[in-house]
C-alpha cells in the first residue's frame, strides 16, 4: 500500500497544472444551464483545447488515438482539473466514457477510424439511447425494434431519458433484433446518426425546469448494417463493457467537488446568523459537516483503491457498485445539509439576501437523480448482494 | 501510487488469519466466555503466543529487537484480531511497546500486559484491571504509569461485553510520568487507527455471519437471502465495511508517511467510519438472524458488544466529528 505518487506522476501533475493555469482563462463565459447549443459549444470548445494540448482521451489506448495513460494519471488529471475549476466532460460524457471505449473494445478497425477521432477532438457529441419507457432498471427487456432489410436495419420504437439528445450527432443505441430469443440474447448495439430521417426528439422537463434529457422516437429509421458494433444479438455483452467503464471512473471529479463544497458550507455556516449565534454554533449541524468530511475522506481513499485495482487488473473492478451506492447517497446528504443551512432561503432557486441559494438549490435538485441514473441504488444493492456476496438472484 | 496490498502484506494478513483461526477459533472463544472465564478475561498463555507472533513488537524497529514493520502492516494484523474477537488490551500493549526501556521491552515480549485509560473520561472505567501488569493513564500533560495494584475501584458486575471486564474508578493514582504530551498525542492517533482496524475486522466478520445465515435459513420455501429486504441489509453491511477499509488503510499509510495525506482528517475519519461500520453491522446482523440473533448462543451479540466497547476508545463519534469539523 503506497499512496505516494511516483516522480513521473508528479511531473505529469505539475505540467498539467501549468497548462490549466494558462488555458482556463481563455475559455469563453459559462453558458446558461438551459442554453443547450451554448452548452454544447462550451463543452466541445474545452474538449478541442484538451485535444490540441494532448490531454484528450488520456486514458484511452494509444491505438484508439488516446494517450494510454495509467489509471493513476487519469485520476490525477480529473483531480487537478476539478481543483482548478475546469469544465466537466459535460456533453462529451457519452462519447468519452461510453461510446468511445465500447467502439474501441468491440468495434471494427473501420469504426474506430471513423468515430473515435471526432469524439476526441470534440467535433462529435454522442448520446445514449438505452432506457425505454418500459425498460429502465430491467434494461434487457427493451423493445425498440430493428429489423434487417438488406444492408440496412430499420428501427421502430422509442427511447427515453436520453441526455443531450437535442445536441447530439450520434446515438449509441440498444435495439431488439431477435424478439424470440431470451431477453439478453436478442439485443444489438447500433450507431445511429441523429440527423437520420424518422427521428423525433421531444425534450422532457426535469425537476429543475430544464431540459436535461429527452424522449426520442424512431419511425422507420434506416441505418447501414455497418453501424453495428459487435455481432448481431450480442449487444448485451458489448454493453456490459460500457457500463463497467461508467461505474469505474465516472465520479472522481465529483468527490473532489464535494470536498470543496464542504469547506464552502463551513464558511457559510460561520457567516449565517440564527438568533444570537451563527449556524456553526449549532452542534448538530457542525457534527454533520464533520461526519460528511469523514465520508468523503473515505470515498476518496476508496477511489484510490479502485484506481489501483484497475491499474493492476486492467479493468475497473466490481468495487464500482460499492462506490456508486455510498457516493450518491452521501452527496444527497451534503445537499440536505446545505438546504438546512439555507433555512428559508432554500425556497429560492436563485441567490437571495446575499446567500448562494441559486447554485446550491439547483445542485440540490440535480442531486436527486444520483440514486436513480446509471443504475438505481436498489439495483446497485442487488448487484452487491448477488455478485459480491453470492446471495441468490431475484429470478 | 499503488493503494493495494503488496505481496508481503497479503502474506502477512493470510498468516495472521491462519494463526488467529488456529489459536483462537470459535470453540476456544466460546469456551472462554461460556465455561472457563479467567481473571481480566486474558489468557496469559495465549498472550505469550500473540507476543511471539509479533502482535506487540510489530512496529518496534528491528535494531531494537522488533519486527520493524509499519502501521500499514499493523492494521492488517489488528483487523484479524477483530475478526476472531481476540480479547485483552491488544492495542494498549502494542502502543506501550514503543515506549522503550523495561516497560517497552516487557510489553513487546508479552511479559507485561499493559492497559490504558483516558483521565478525561467520565466515568472512568478501567478495562481488564485484574490481569494488568501496568496501567497507562493518558492525561493533558502526557502519559503516566500506574501500578494496577494501587488503583482502587469497584468491579462492574455487568459489563456489556463479557470479554471486557470493567472497574469503576473514582480517582486515578499519580504514578510516574513515562511520556510527554507529544507521545500522548501519538498514542491517541495510533490507538485510534489500530482500534479502527479491529472494528474493521468485526464489521467484516459480521457481514460474513449475516450473509452465511441468509444463504442457509429458509422461510416461505426459499432462503431468506433471496428476499431483497434481507439482501439489501447484507449489501449495506458490505458497503460499510469496504468504506471503512479504505479509510483505515489510508489512515495507516498516512501514519507511516504523513506527506501523503492529512492526519488531522485521516485519523478521525478512519475511526468514525470503522466504528460506524462495526456497530451498525452488529445491529443489521442481529436483524438478519431473526430470533436466533437475540440468543446468547449465536456470536453476533458478542461482536456487537465488543464494537460498542471499541467505539468509546481513542475517540468516540462526538470527538471525531468535532475534530473533523475543526479542519473545515
Ligand atoms: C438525470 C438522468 C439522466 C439519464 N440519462 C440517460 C441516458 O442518457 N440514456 C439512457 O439510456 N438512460 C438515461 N437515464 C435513465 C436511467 O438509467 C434510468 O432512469 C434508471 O436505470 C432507472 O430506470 P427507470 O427510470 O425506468 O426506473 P424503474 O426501473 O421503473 O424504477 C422505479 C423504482 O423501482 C425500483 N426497482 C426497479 N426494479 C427493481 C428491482 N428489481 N428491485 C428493487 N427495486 C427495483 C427502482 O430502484 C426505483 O426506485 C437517465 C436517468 C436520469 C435520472
Amino acid at each position: 500500500m503506497d499512496l505516494r505518487y511516483t516522480e513521473a506522476e508528479e511531473r505529469f501533475r505539475a505540467e498539467l497544472r501549468a497548462w490549466l493555469d494558462e488555458a482556463l482563462p481563455k475559455l469563453p463565459p459559462k453558458p446558461d444551464r438551459n442554453d443547450w447549443p451554448g452548452r454544447r459549444a462550451y463543452d466541445t470548445t474545452w474538449q478541442r483545447m484538451l485535444f490540441d494540448a494532448g490531454y484528450a482521451g488520456l486514458h484511452w489506448p494509444v491505438e484508439a488515438g488516446g494517450k494510454g495513460a495509467t489509471p493513476t494519471e487519469h485520476l490525477i488529471y480529473l483531480e487537478e482539473s476539478e481543483r482548478a475549476g475546469a469544465p466537466y466532460v459535460g456533453a462529451n460524457f457519452v462519447g468519452l466514457l461510453h461510446a468511445g471505449p465500447t467502439i474501441n473494445a468491440a468495434g471494427s478497425d473501420e469504426q474506430r477510424r471513423k468515430y473515435l477521432p471526432g469524439i476526441l477532438s470534440g467535433e462529435d457529441v454522442w448520446c445514449q439511447g438505452f432506457s425505454e419507457p418500459g425498460a429502465g432498471s430491467d434494461l434487457a427487456s427493451l423493445r425498440c425494434r430493428a429489423v434487417r432489410d438488406g444492408d440496412e436495419y430499420v428501427i421502430n420504437g422509442s427511447k427515453i431519458w436520453t441526455s443531450h439528445a437535442e445536441v447530439a450527432d450520434y446515438c449509441e443505441m440498444l435495439v431488439r433484433t431477435d424478439p424470440d430469443a431470451p431477453k439478453h440474447k436478442g439485443i444489438t448495439w447500433l450507431i445511429v446518426p441523429m440527423d437520420t430521417p424518422g427521428i423525433t426528439i421531444r425534450p422532457l422537463e426535469t425537476v429543475m425546469g430544464t431540459s436535461e434529457f429527452a424522449e426520442v422516437f424512431f419511425d422507420d429509421v434506416r441505418v447501414p448494417v455497418g453501424n453495428r458494433v459487435g455481432e448481431e444479438n450480442d449487444g448485451w455483452r458489448v454493453t456490459m463493457v460500457t457500463l463497467s467503464f461508467e461505474r469505474g471512473t465516472a465520479f472522481v471529479s465529483e468527490v473532489v467537488a464535494c470536498q470543496k463544497l464542504l469547506h464552502d458550507l463551513a464558511e457559510l455556516a460561520k457567516k449565517v446568523t440564527r438568533r444570537q449565534a451563527t449556524a456553526w454554533d449549532d452542534v448538530a449541524l457542525r457534527r454533520e459537516l464533520g461526519h460528511l468530511t469523514a465520508e468523503f475522506e473515505a470515498l476518496w481513499a476508496l477511489t484510490k483503491w479502485n484506481v489501483s485495482e484497475a491499474s493492476r487488473s486492467g479493468v475497473p473492478g466490481i468495487g464500482g457498485s460499492v462506490f456508486k451506492l455510498r457516493f450518491s447517497e452521501t452527496k444527497q446528504k451534503v445537499y440536505d445539509l446545505a438546504h438546512r443551512l439555507l433555512d428559508r432561503a432554500a425556497l429560492c432557486v436563485e441567490d437571495v439576501a446575499g446567500l448562494p441559494s441559486g447554485h446550491l438549490m439547483d445542485e440540490r435538485l440535480s442531486s436527486l437523480s444520483y440514486t436513480i441514473a446509471a443504475g438505481t441504488s436498489q439495483i446497485q444493492r442487488n448487484i452487491v448482494g448477488e455478485r459480491i456476496l453470492g446471495l441468490p438472484k431475484e429470478r | 501510487m499503488d493503494f493495494q496490498l503488496s505481496e508481503d502484506q497479503r502474506d502477512l494478513a493470510t498468516g495472521v488469519r491462519e494463526f488467529c483461526e488456529g489459536r483462537f477459533d470459535r470453540d476456544r472463544m466460546r469456551d472462554l466466555v461460556d465455561k472457563n472465564r479467567v481473571p481480566g478475561m486474558v489468557d496469559r498463555a495465549l498472550w505469550t503466543e500473540l507476543a511471539e507472533t509479533g502482535f506487540f513488537s510489530l512496529r518496534v524497529p528491528e535494531a531494537e529487537g522488533g519486527v520493524g514493520l509499519g502501521s500499514a502492516e499493523a492494521v492488517l494484523v489488528y483487523e484479524e484480531a477483530g475478526r476472531v474477537l481476540l480479547p485483552g488490551p491488544l492495542v494498549a500493549t502494542h502502543l506501550a511497546a514503543s515506549l522503550g526501556g523495561d516497560l517497552g521491552a516487557g510489553a513487546a515480549s508479552g511479559e507485561l500486559i499493559v492497559g490504558v485509560v483516558d483521565a478525561e473520561d467520565s466515568p472512568i472505567l478501567v478495562e481488564h484491571l485484574d490481569v494488568l501488569d501496568v496501567l497507562l493513564v493518558l492525561d493533558e500533560d502526557g502519559i503516566r504509569r500506574v501500578a494496577p495494584s494501587s488503583v482502587s475501584g469497584t468491579a462492574v458486575k455487568n459489563p456489556v461485553d463479557p470479554f471486557t471486564p470493567l472497574h469503576h474508578v473514582e480517582a486515578l493514582p499519580e504514578g510516574t510520568r513515562v511520556g510527554d504530551a507529544d507521545t500522548a498525542a501519538r498514542f491517541r492517533r495510533e490507538g485510534a487507527v489500530l482500534t479502527a482496524a479491529v472494528q474493521l475486522g468485526i464489521a467484516g466478520r459480521l457481514t460474513e455471519l449475516a450473509t452465511q445465515y441468509a444463504k442457509e435459513r429458509e422461510q416461505f420455501g426459499r432462503v431468506i437471502g433471496g428476499f431483497q429486504a434481507v439482501k439489501h441489509l447484507c449489501a449495506e453491511m458490505l458497503v460499510r465495511t469496504e468504506i471503512a477499509r479504505a479509510a483505515v488503510y489510508s489512515a495507516a499509510v498516512t501514519l507511516d508517511d504523513p506527506v501523503v495525506g492529512d492526519l488531522a482528517v485521516a485519523v478521525p475519519a478512519a475511526k468514525l467510519m470503522a466504528d460506524d461500520a462495526a456497530t451498525r453491522n452488529g445491529k443489521d446482523a442481529t436483524q438478519v438472524h431473526g430470533g436466533m440473533g437475540f440468543t446468547w448462543e449465536v456470536d453476533v451479540h458478542l461482536y456487537l458488544k465488543r464494537a460498542w466497547v471499541h467505539a468509546t476508545q481513542f475517540g468516540g463519534a462526538e470527538e471525531n466529528e468535532e475534530a473533523l469539523a475543526a479542519t473545515l
